[in-house]
């Protein structure tokens, strides 16, 4: 437990195979060995024929050992990386619906524009905000958007990369 | 050179490269036409069971007795699901097999269509893998990669679905000689440095104990444990599924712990300094309370799959490998000790707690009916058991000295295993005298497969502890549940002599002590299968017993033996 009393949260990263049921057979292992899942991201990678999943998981250091061994366990999942200790860029992409109106308008750009954020629509009653950050910055966007009165949000959830070329990276995409 | 072939032509072409040499299935309309190609190959031996749940356990069975990949087929939708116990049984106790259903065409599946029932979906989470074929030029090399993955690294089962269609479509057939799977690679060797430090743990234990497991039969590794046990001179204890992996006659074997495992057993892992934990998986039946358990042992755990180590049980040493290969690994490293005054504590535990003691009675006891087993047979038979009491009984009171010769189901813990897991192990091994114990329960849950039995004329012997009662169920109502004997006791029990009969076996009761040891001789010398119902103590308990979740402290011996005949 962290001093907050909240589990902590890790970050995986897995190169899995593009087959039908990759996701079912990795979502079902985290619902049977009973694991939480903050977010989960899935794309294209590198290599053809391959996503790369990005998982944010809450657990003690025990059952992130877990997650990953029963990762790599599945038949599809070429590589598993517990990415958390290492140094990481996080990235989600936001998109936030705000009611707003000719007099909140300027103000509500005004806070997209700190957070370098953009307006992807606009309309008489309401502004799609889209913002790219990490989780915190996400969360804040949202937070100071509230008193206008958010309507809809929808995150993609975390996707992260190693800061430079690690000594492990070119055996993984051997593998 | 590659020649046209049918979806289904290519599934039987691709078993009889893998060695396959029996299928036990039953047909329906979806697997129809692979089921009409089988003429073709004779080499192909099909056992027809009256039941889908009797072809998973009885594909279970063969490969328990022989470590070949166990094959079983049936249909789509009912037919896969009947089979769904089965594959449960073998995922939990890694046994190796290849199951292939029947699926209906691929146009019609997400339809709802007549017996489409998604059991790649189904079963998920109780294979190592599946697969649905979508293209019947995929059946080759799915086949081969669903036989290397079920027995390679830690086995278990592996299913293969095809839709009505890809078997009755032509294409080209090859069959891969060798196959890569990017995100497959079991681990063989283990890990030098651990292996070094393993040795050197081993070397310092004033009190090291080792603790067997399934794995050691899986990889084949009875030699070198044996060689390891006699070279350090450390006692050997078992698990349920690792019993006949180290010979029970042996001065260093020191029984099986747990819930239900002997005294001593326990008593040795609790006092031990050292648990060395060869492919077994700490299951809570052995473990109770984790916090509890071998509270002053390090622990060395050497396991195929990494996922085991350091699941339930912290461990000191974790090696990954397959058991064979790191003991041949290890064993020249680690030096001759003799370990005498522990040996001499543990005689001393076994002194103290008889739990292998049989209370003297003229009551038709079951642990006197094993026993009974064990002398008729010279302890050479291959035992199959379901689940229960009778199941303990069995493991407790015959002494198993060759590999592979106890079939139980430990993990998933599948009543009704005890008939169709019998058929396989005896299909199997036909020079084998196979007895099932079975309990009054368990065996009507798929006692239709006596007819397979008559039908392939395969001898198994059953016998059949008739409590009357859901015995392991009752036992604990009695112990936590204040006697309160809620859906446990058979008023209507059928009667089993003339239902054997009916099928067409031999069919004998026993009510009387002395009536035992004829009544086994007769069935044995019966040509076919037979079946003895020994009406047995009712109210019999198994002991010792460790509940649920707790520690050897907790350990009920009672009732004590009046005295010691073992």
């Amino acid at each position: 437990m962290n001093t907050n009393g909240t589990l902590p949260r890790r970050t995986i990263t897995a190169l899995v195979q593009d087959k039908p049921g990759v996701l079912a057979r990795v979502s079902g292992m985290f619902r049977r060995r009973g694991f939480n899942i903050a977010s989960l991201a899935v794309g294209q990678s590198e290599v053809p024929d391959m996503s790369r999943m990005t998982f944010v998981v809450e657990g003690d250091d025990r059952t992130v050992e877990q997650v990953t061994k029963h990762l790599h366990k599945l038949i599809d999942v070429v590589k598993v990386s517990d990415i958390s200790e290492q140094n990481i860029v996080e990235r989600e992409l936001a998109l936030i619906r705000v009611k707003t109106n000719p007099q909140t308008r300027s103000e509500v750009m005004q806070i997209v524009n700190i957070f370098r954020a953009g307006i992807v629509d606009v309309s008489g009653e309401s502004t799609i905000v889209e913002v790219t950050g990490n989780v915190s910055k996400v969360n804040s966007l949202h937070k100071l958007l509230e008193p206008f009165g958010v309507v809809e949000v929808m995150r993609t959830g975390t996707i992260a990369m190693n800061r430079g070329l690690q000594p492990g990276e070119k055996s993984e995409r051997k593998r | 050179m590659t020649m046209q072939k049918t979806g289904g032509q290519i599934v039987c072409e691709s078993l009889i490269r893998e060695g396959v040499e029996v299928i036990f299935g039953l047909p329906g309309g979806a697997i129809l036409p692979l089921y009409q190609t089988l003429p073709e190959y004779p080499q192909l031996r099909h056992i027809l069971t009256r039941h889908e749940q009797g072809a998973a356990h009885a594909a279970d069975g063969y490969a328990r007795v022989t470590g070949k990949p166990g094959v079983c087929w049936a249909t789509s939708g009912p037919g896969a699901t009947n089979l769904v116990t089965g594959i449960a049984t073998a995922q939990m106790d890694s046994v190796p097999m290849v199951i292939i259903t029947g699926q209906v065409k691929r146009a019609a599946i997400g339809s709802d269509a007549f017996q489409e029932i998604d059991i790649t979906g189904i079963t998920l989470p109780i294979t190592k893998h599946n697969y649905l074929v979508m293209d019947p030029a995929d059946i080759a090399r799915t086949i081969k990669e669903a036989f290397y993955i079920a027995s390679s690294g830690r086995p278990g089962p592996v299913l293969v679905d095809i839709p009505r269609d890809v078997i009755e479509e032509y294409t080209d057939f090859e069959y891969p000689d060798e196959i890569s799977l990017a995100g497959y690679k079991p681990k063989v060797e283990g890990h030098p440095a651990q292996i070094r430090r393993a040795a050197k743990l081993i070397g310092v234990a004033k009190k090291p104990v080792i603790l067997a497991g399934h794995g050691v039969l899986l990889s084949g590794a009875c030699d070198e444990l044996r060689e390891l046990a006699e070279k350090a001179q450390i006692p050997v204890v078992a698990t349920l599924l690792g019993i006949s992996s180290f010979p029970e006659d042996h001065f260093l074997y020191a029984g099986w712990p747990g819930m239900h495992g002997m005294a001593y057993a326990s008593l040795t892992i609790d006092e031990a300094d050292l648990i060395i934990a060869l492919g077994m998986r700490f299951d809570d039946r052995i473990t109770g309370d984790c916090s509890k358990f071998a509270p002053n042992a390090k622990v060395i755990h050497v396991d195929v799959d990494p996922s085991e180590i350091g699941k339930s049980v912290r461990v000191d040493v974790p090696i990954v490998g397959d058991l064979k290969h790191v003991l041949r690994q290890m064993n020249p490293l680690v030096e001759d000790a003799t370990h005498v005054d522990w040996i001499q504590r543990i005689e001393e535990l076994k002194a103290e707690h008889p739990s292998l003691a049989i209370r003297e009675t003229d009551k038709l006891l079951p642990q006197y009916v094993i026993r009974e087993l064990h002398r008729a047979t010279n302890g050479e038979a291959i035992v199959v058991t379901g689940v229960g009491q009778h199941q303990m009984w069995a493991a407790q009171h015959y002494m198993f000295n060759e590999p592979r010769s106890l079939v139980s189901s430990g993990g998933a813990g599948s009543m009704g295993f005890e008939v169709p897991a019998a058929l396989g192990a005896q299909v199997g091994r036909p020079d084998k005298v196979v007895w099932s114990v079975a309990g009054d329960g368990g065996f009507q849950m798929t006692m239709s497969e006596l007819a397979t039995l008559v039908e392939n004329k395969l001898p198994v012997k059953f016998a059949i502890l008739n409590n009357g009662r859901l015995g392991m169920v009752r036992q604990w109502q009695q112990a936590f549940y204040e006697q309160s004997y809620v859906a446990t006791v058979f008023n209507g029990n059928p009667d089993f002599v003339k239902l054997a009969e009916a099928f067409g076996a031999f069919g004998i009761r026993v009510t009387d002590k002395g009536q035992v040891a004829s009544a086994i001789a007769q069935a044995m010398e019966f040509d076919g299968p037979a079946v003895v119902d020994f009406v047995v103590e009712q109210e019999e308990n198994v002991y010792p017993f460790i509940p649920s979740g707790t520690s050897v402290a907790e350990m009920i011996e009672e009732p004590k033996p009046e005295r010691v005949n073992k």
